[in-house]
């Protein structure tokens, strides 16, 4: 066959089409979505000649297998991972053509928990409000790959990038996010607020594409009572009942009523995405710019 | 109208009001500054007693203009009323009427001789936010979330009613059916409620049946 397609072999834990989502319609409840890590989205996309906004696949932990029904340009970034065609071993963060009918294997990450596969042409499922992202809170977009699903892919607009190996940040040992407090930060006992920008968290394994939970001390509320649901920002960390923080990411609430203590910087969180359970975390406060 | 604006972050403020009506006003205000094209940004999220404003370039040179501005009561609205036809036959119709010391079929009654409107969105696309019942008629969540309320559920919550865009897990008292599409992102507009919308509920059949 020579139809632009990627069949999926293997669909993985939970993979994903992603891209730079679909800001603007906070007010009717739709989440913003798109790539977690969005520096790591935006260079498979570069290296296999596409623009930034085209459609990539985000893997998490263990990657998936693809067959291209016609010859593509893949590169893999995001998380390190082996990368195979037809079993044999290609090279990750760098443009691989993959012939008509061979299997792509994404291999489970060495370090880190997303991968981003970007495939010449870009993954051109119908798009939703403006974005082909799949948002797992409400469910708007495509469904997270199943095996046996196919997917159309556009036609290649420009050259894959002519480089061996591209530089990308490795996932971290540590996540340190910087945060800027409020707007509810008197809602905690000064003592909460200092143990929050001076305690190490955990990466809990409850996260998901919604949040990035936490395990360490308890936050202790100033006040009782409920906070009236109010609007939510990207990177917004929430302290629910437990007292245990929650940075949210892409797929989060557009509104909450919960307390947020603080935000973290936007440039912070594609590291945030990257970091497996158990990983320290550590609240950095900053000066607002 | 006294308000508070909030720094969020390093692009977003969350400015403060002190009633629903006051954020429907501040909200509208926004609103019309952005259409003249004399507010850039983002996102703009009304709630409960907040507006959010996110992806802006100068926060805190906003937070002081806002400060000192005065925002006009919210002018009256132009746009038409959507009519949502109700079945008053929801599992916990008894247990509102009680709430509100009447009988079932008044629950109908008071609940379709109301215009809402809908404050703000949020929990689900397409999930709107709706006031317009007097304070007396609040009712608590239920004590256990239902781990499946259908699409098209019809449910009070503190001040709000509400219609379940889709099926979901929920608390909120379920007074009805509806079989109005909430969402459609195959339609223009997606979202058939959004802030500012007028809402009447329009009885069909018999209450409880």
């Amino acid at each position: 066959m020579t139809d632009r397609a990627l069949a999926v072999v293997r669909a993985g834990a939970l993979t994903t089409v992603q891209d730079r989502g679909r800001p603007g319609h906070a007010h009717l409840g739709v989440p913003r979505a798109g790539a977690l890590d969005g520096p790591a989205a935006a260079l498979v996309n570069r290296l296999v000649g596409n623009p930034p906004e085209a459609a990539v696949l985000e893997t998490t932990l263990n990657g998936c297998s693809l067959r291209p029904r016609s010859a593509v340009t893949v590169a893999v970034g995001g998380a390190p991972c082996p990368v195979r065609v037809d079993g044999r071993p290609v090279a990750w963060g760098a443009p691989v053509r993959v012939p008509a009918g061979a299997l792509l294997d994404v291999g489970t990450a060495l370090r880190g928990l997303r991968s981003y596969v970007g495939v010449s042409g870009g993954i051109t499922v119908e798009p939703v409000l403006g974005s082909r992202s799949t948002d797992l809170l409400s469910g708007l977009g495509p469904a997270p790959l199943t095996d046996g699903a196919v997917l159309p892919l556009g036609s290649p607009t420009h050259l894959p990038a002519r480089v061996d190996v591209a530089p990308q940040p490795a996932p971290p040992t540590e996540l340190v996010l910087r945060v800027t407090l409020g707007p509810r930060d008197d809602w905690f006992t000064p003592e909460a607020v200092r143990a929050f920008t001076s305690r190490t968290y955990r990466v809990s394994p409850a996260g998901n594409r919604i949040g990035l939970r936490t395990e360490g001390p308890a936050l202790d509320r100033a006040r009782p009572g409920e906070l009236p649901s109010e609007g939510m920002v990207l990177g917004a960390v929430q302290v629910p009942p437990d007292g245990r923080p929650v940075v949210f990411l892409a797929d989060h609430p557009t509104t909450g009523g919960y307390p947020v203590i603080a935000v973290v910087r936007t440039e912070d969180l594609s590291a945030a995405a990257q970091a497996v359970p158990g990983t320290p975390v550590r609240f950095l406060r900053v000066r607002r710019r | 109208m006294s308000l508070r604006a909030l720094p969020v972050g390093d692009a977003a403020l969350l400015v403060e009001v002190s009633s629903g009506e006051e954020a429907q006003a501040l909200h509208a205000e926004l609103l019309r500054r952005r259409a003249e094209g004399s507010l850039a940004v983002r996102e703009i999220v009304p709630a409960a007693r907040t507006v959010l404003l996110d992806g802006l370039t100068d926060p805190a040179r906003l937070a002081t203009e806002l400060t000192a501005a005065d925002v006009p009561p919210a002018p009256p609205r132009a746009r038409a009323v959507v009519e949502l036809p109700v079945r008053y036959d929801g599992p916990d119709l008894a247990d509102v009427a009680a709430h509100w010391g009447v009988a079932p079929h008044e629950v109908a009654r008071i609940h379709a001789a109301t215009e809402f409107s809908v404050a703000f969105c949020g929990f689900a696309p397409g999930f709107g936010y709706l006031t317009g019942l007097p304070e007396r008629y609040d009712v608590p969540r239920r004590a256990t979330p239902r781990t499946a309320v259908p699409a098209g559920a019809v449910a009070l919550a503190g001040p709000y009613t509400g219609v379940y865009p889709r099926s979901s897990p929920g608390g909120w008292q379920l007074i009805g059916t509806t079989e109005a599409v909430l969402w459609d992102h195959a339609r223009v507009p997606a979202a058939l409620l959004s802030p500012g919308t007028r809402v009447r509920f329009v009885p069909v059949g018999a209450v409880g049946a």
